[in-house]
């Protein structure tokens, strides 16, 4: 079992516009002792996505539907409401509908044998009593009864409204916050994008790390001073320096701090979100090759997210490509540099100048990537794809299993992996 | 006017910016100074593009300033088609100006938001008073339009920056800096702050643009690779001075500097069967006020000796047309760094 796994998790934000779509059906996992690498450009949701997993989204996001599951255990999972309105919304079949319940049963049931403690139980009774009235709607009459997204709707909104009204949901929120916040950091940390501003200017560094580690475990003051000490060392810094300011550290040293920072609970998953991308180079290779090491020393797992396909190429075992709120593919980072499946991978690849072997013309992605309030219909990719045919436009594609562990969404991805399309 | 194929031809341009002092040491006369630019030359030909590569603080974008005499040079001379730069004033700055133009780096900061992307264009031509009629503004803005990729030109012409895309923006600010159909353009980052999947297609405008106008480039980046793709020589940074100048092929397949070996050695590969060496090089970049003694790259330098803790090594020339700034530059065991294979292993 994966360490941390989710399944077609949505994110969207609430704009003045409408809805951004910035996550739209992801499945993703992260192995144990493993790093994936998780690329995209500006805007395509990877950072969403990351933020998703330690619930640190801003108020206007909503997740609409999906589930987080970290050890196995539930973390976080769309109310059965949102996630019913949301099927109901798009295309509103009973079929749909019926994946939808069969999905919540079987997490549900997921959820029975491995929750410690049934921290979940109030979750687990409302959700029991609206999967039975809908199975009700769903029997053989209700199925094709004229009015049946009509009674749905009401039935769906019936029990938001009752769910609201009652301790449940505030308890099942307290619940699953409390959960969360103890999750956070002391199994699943985060080094920030931008160390330079990510620290207080007006605490020691070492304070800081040491008040990260008071919350979260328990040890006595000389413990935890101790402990600092322990990863300043582990970073590559002397331990003195924990006394110093943020403003006596150069930038690399920072991004140092924040990585002995995200270490400080000695968590099973670290999540870095462009960790290196405000340094330069020379400092980058150094930081890459520090986190790298850190990696194996300590079998962490690591989701490492960048803009950047050459860092991900060194450093990762697997690679999931983001475009448009999508994982448009994924695999093992050879497999897919090797032979990328998708137009869009091929696209990247395509246009990254490289400082090793003969210069090569780089080609553009003619276009930009699209508005995700309203993104492009069928395959999102389509408006800028040099492949797209007539089904791409109407259909969304599946995601194609071009070899072992290697994923593409796209209708022709076999195709272009055996290099039938070129 | 003298033109003997070089359009630029610069020698020991320094930029000192002197550091708040305070009272008493203004008066005890002990000004502190950020060696922003600290004696470099080089010469630029006509139609060529010359990379300026360095990492952050390194005096690249100095230079580039320095030469559309957006900053003041404190010393040294840059001869324009023959003609010194350095002193102009007046009119001749201004006809010099209409000459040349630059392309910053966030197309989201360079251009005025409550401008339409004619009013963006067509500013340069109404500050140098090229046209008379709204009409000829018109056609000189939309042809720069299309010059610069965005076609239908009267698509664009009455649209807002926030209308754009990032890659589009950055075209308007290329188009903004073309209208006047200069002879040089300093292109400061043109391309860092956008999406990989964009970025080829305005590094592709721009080399398409050097072949049509014969413009010559001076284009300014921190990334190895893209200054690879785009320039004809390279020149590399490091603290104010020029460190190593020569050939973009050579400069990579050849680095003869230890500091452009340890830049080169940096970069991440996108193939993840590639086994990178590590970098030979010590600590971090030291203070541009208080430089080391002798050859500034001394204290991070494998390769360091006593002489050049004293000495100031010049920049030879090592092969023809490959420069480097650096006692050792060329001897045996510097040609590749230790332990770094440059190539990559046959799979």
């Amino acid at each position: 079992m994966a360490l941390l796994e989710i399944s077609d998790l949505r994110t969207y934000y609430t704009v003045r516009k409408g809805e951004v779509r910035a996550v739209d059906g992801v499945n993703f996992y992260a192995e144990r002792g493993k790093t994936v690498g998780l690329v995209g450009e500006s805007g395509c949701g990877k950072t969403t996505l990351a933020f998703g997993i330690l619930q640190l989204l801003p108020r206007n996001a909503r997740v609409v539907t999906g589930e987080i599951r970290f050890n196995g255990e539930i973390v976080y999972r769309a109310t059965l409401t949102n996630e019913l309105a949301f099927h109901l919304n798009r295309d509103g079949t009973p079929e749909s509908i019926q994946a939808a319940i069969e999905r919540r049963k079987r997490s549900l049931d997921l959820d029975r044998t491995t929750q410690a403690g049934g921290i979940l139980w109030p979750l687990l009774q409302e959700d029991a009593y609206l999967i039975e009235d809908v199975e009700k709607l769903l029997g053989e009459n209700g199925r094709n009864r004229e009015d049946f997204k009509e009674t749905l709707a009401d039935l769906i909104d019936r029990h938001a409204r009752s769910m609201n009204r009652g301790f449940t949901r505030r308890s099942i929120r307290r619940a699953l916050e409390a959960r969360m916040s103890a999750l956070r950091w002391s199994e699943v940390s985060m080094i920030f994008q931008g160390a330079m501003s990510a620290f207080n200017p007006v605490y020691r560094v070492g304070d800081q790390i040491e008040e990260a580690i008071k919350v979260h475990m328990e040890l006595t003051a000389e413990e935890r001073e101790a402990r600092v000490a322990e990863l300043f060392e582990l970073v590559g810094m002397r331990p003195e320096r924990a006394k110093e300011y943020p403003h006596e550290f150069s930038g690399g040293m920072k991004q140092r701090a924040m990585i002995a920072m995200a270490l400080a609970c000695k968590p099973d998953l670290v999540i870095a979100d462009e960790p290196t991308t405000a340094l330069d180079v020379i400092m980058q290779d150094r930081i890459l090759a520090e986190v790298r090491d850190l990696q194996r020393e300590l079998n962490l797992s690591m989701i490492i997210i960048t803009h950047d396909i050459s860092v991900v190429a060194e450093v990762s075992d697997r690679i999931a490509i983001m475009y448009a709120g999508e994982i448009v593919e994924e695999g093992p980072v050879v497999n897919v540099f090797d032979r990328p499946a998708h137009p869009y991978a091929i696209g990247l690849l395509g246009a990254f100048p490289n400082v090793k072997g003969p210069k090569k013309m780089l080609e553009a992605i003619p276009g930009s990537p699209p508005d995700l309030v309203n993104p492009p219909s069928g395959c999102r990719f389509h408006p800028r794809c040099r492949f797209a045919q007539d089904i791409c436009v109407r259909v969304a594609p599946p995601h194609i299993e071009v070899e072992s562990g290697h994923l593409a969404r796209c209708h022709f991805a076999k195709e272009i992996f055996q290099g039938d399309l070129a | 006017m003298t033109d003997d194929g070089f359009v630029w031809d610069v020698s020991g341009l320094r930029k000192l910016f002197p550091l708040r002092a305070g009272v008493l040491g203004s008066l005890l006369g002990k000004g502190q100074y950020v060696h922003a630019v600290d004696e470099i030359s080089f010469k630029i030909k006509r139609s060529e593009i010359l990379g300026i590569v360095g990492e952050s603080g390194c005096g690249k974008t100095t230079t580039g300033r320095l030469l559309l005499r957006l900053e003041d040079p404190t010393d040294g001379s840059m001869l324009f088609h023959g003609t010194d730069i350095a002193t102009l004033k007046g009119h001749a700055l201004k006809d010099f100006r209409r000459r040349v133009q630059m392309i910053f780096q966030d197309p989201y900061e360079s251009l005025n938001p409550r401008f339409t992307v004619m009013d963006t264009v067509a500013e340069p031509l109404l500050v140098h008073d090229v046209t008379d009629t709204i009409k000829a503004r018109e056609d000189l803005v939309a042809q720069a339009l299309e010059h610069a990729e965005l076609e239908p030109a009267s698509q664009f012409l009455y649209r807002y920056p926030h209308e754009l895309s990032g890659g589009q923006r950055q075209r308007v600010a290329i188009a903004r800096a073309i209208v006047l159909q200069p002879e040089f353009v300093v292109a400061d980052e043109p391309v860092s702050m956008l999406d990989v999947s964009i970025r080829a297609g305005v590094m592709n405008l721009l080399l398409r643009l050097r072949d049509e106008f014969s413009l010559t480039l001076l284009f300014i980046s921190h990334d190895v690779g893209v200054t690879r793709y785009m320039s004809d020589r390279i020149a590399v940074m490091y603290l104010g001075r020029i460190v190593e100048l020569g050939s973009s092929e050579d400069v990579i397949a050849k680095p003869l500097h230890p500091y452009t070996q340890a830049l080169l050695t940096s970069v991440p590969v996108p193939d993840p069967r590639f086994q990178r060496g590590r970098a030979q090089i010590k600590g971090e970049l030291p203070s541009p006020i208080n430089l080391p003694s002798g050859c500034t790259f001394h204290p991070r330098c494998p390769y360091a000796k006593d002489i050049c803790k004293t000495t100031k090594p010049e920049l030879r020339e090592i092969t023809p047309g490959h420069f480097a700034e650096c006692h050792f530059a060329g001897e045996v065991g510097l040609e590749a760094p230790p332990g770094a294979p440059m190539e990559a292993p046959a799979p």
